[in-house]
């Protein structure tokens, strides 16, 4: 299927959140995710399923002012 | 001490985490500001990935409270949205709420502001509004349950200092109990002085440090001063008068007199 991760189209077989994360190497990393603009909280990433052409954010901690 | 929503933070100074020359320059400045709160923010994770890591880990390893904000955020949506998306990965209440509404100036969109604070407030947040001096605006965020409104000094990074020091005054004045925190365009530690000897609880800094020669330095001399400005403030500063008035006592003046009976 095809998702839009971070604003770029991606073709994955990646079918939850845990399995995309797992997919793109970011498994263990300090993400926050949202799917279509919600926030998917991390213990349900195991469960929360993706469904072709979801818009998922991935965001990480950054420098800030 | 200064208790921002009931927790007691050991600086009047809040300290920006972006734009330091490298990772080792930012951890020595935000060290040697004393602060207790540093801002970030969140950030899509980059194509590689782990960008996130290594700044979270320095972070982390200074015991500092976190102030995530939502900078760059044009909608409520966006904002409410990426507060939820702070909360979660921070795992803190505390949310600096950025709406921008002008890309020149960086000014905030406080008709947005106003709306995604009240959405966020009864979403058990607790704001920290970046706005403007207005005194209606700071009104009508306290009403919708902001208990720390934070006025700009002039446009983010631009260093300016106070422009607009009567509207300061003014908010000092009208809300004794609302947390007032200078936020933006403070360039010099005279700024940071001004702004704590007009009776504000904090300052918030960040291009003044990270844009110093020496930010550690910086980080240092901007401490000082919000030190200063807090005793100046406590201690109460005397009222300016057009005229000047003689420090030294004027009973006793050697010849004084003499000088009127020889004439």
């Amino acid at each position: 299927m095809v998702l839009t991760v971070n604003g770029e189209r991606q073709e994955t077989e990646a079918d939850t959140v845990a399995r995309l994360l797992q997919a793109l190497g970011y498994e263990g990393g300090f993400y926050a995710v949202a799917v279509n603009r919600e926030v998917v909280r991390r213990p349900a990433w195991p469960e929360a399923a993706l469904a072709d052409g979801d818009d998922v954010e991935i965001l990480t901690p950054r420098q800030g002012g | 001490m200064l208790t921002l929503y009931g927790q007691a933070v050991p600086s009047r100074m809040m300290v920006g985490t972006a734009l330091y020359p490298s990772p080792a320059v930012m951890e020595a400045a935000l060290r040697a500001s004393g602060a207790g709160i540093v801002t970030v923010s969140l950030r899509r994770e980059a194509g590689g990935g782990r960008a996130g890591d290594a700044f979270w880990r320095i972070i982390q390893s200074l015991g500092v409270a976190v102030l995530p904000n939502t900078a760059g955020c044009r909608t409520v949506k966006e904002a409410v949205t990426t507060a939820a998306l702070a909360r979660e990965l921070f795992g803190t209440p505390w949310i600096k709420l950025e709406v921008v509404g002008d890309d020149e100036t960086l000014q905030p969109d406080v008709v947005a502001l106003v709306e995604a604070a009240a959405i966020l407030v009864r979403d058990g947040f607790e704001v920290f509004p970046y706005t403007t001096e207005d005194l209606t605006v700071a009104t009508r965020l306290v009403e919708a349950g902001c208990r720390v409104v934070m006025p700009w000094a002039s446009p983010i990074g631009s260093g300016q200092g106070i422009a607009n020091r009567a509207a300061l005054r003014t908010l000092r004045s009208r809300f004794p109990d609302v947390t007032l925190v200078v936020d933006a365009g403070l360039g010099a530690p005279s700024h940071a002085a001004e702004a704590m000897e007009l009776g504000f609880d904090a300052v918030l800094l960040n291009t003044a440090i990270a844009k110093a020669d020496d930010p550690a330095a910086m980080a240092r001399a901007f401490a000082l001063a919000v030190e200063g400005g807090r005793l100046a403030y406590e201690a109460g500063l005397m009222p300016p008068r057009d005229f000047a008035s003689p420090s030294t006592p004027v009973v006793g003046t050697p010849f004084w007199h003499a000088a009127g009976a020889a004439g």
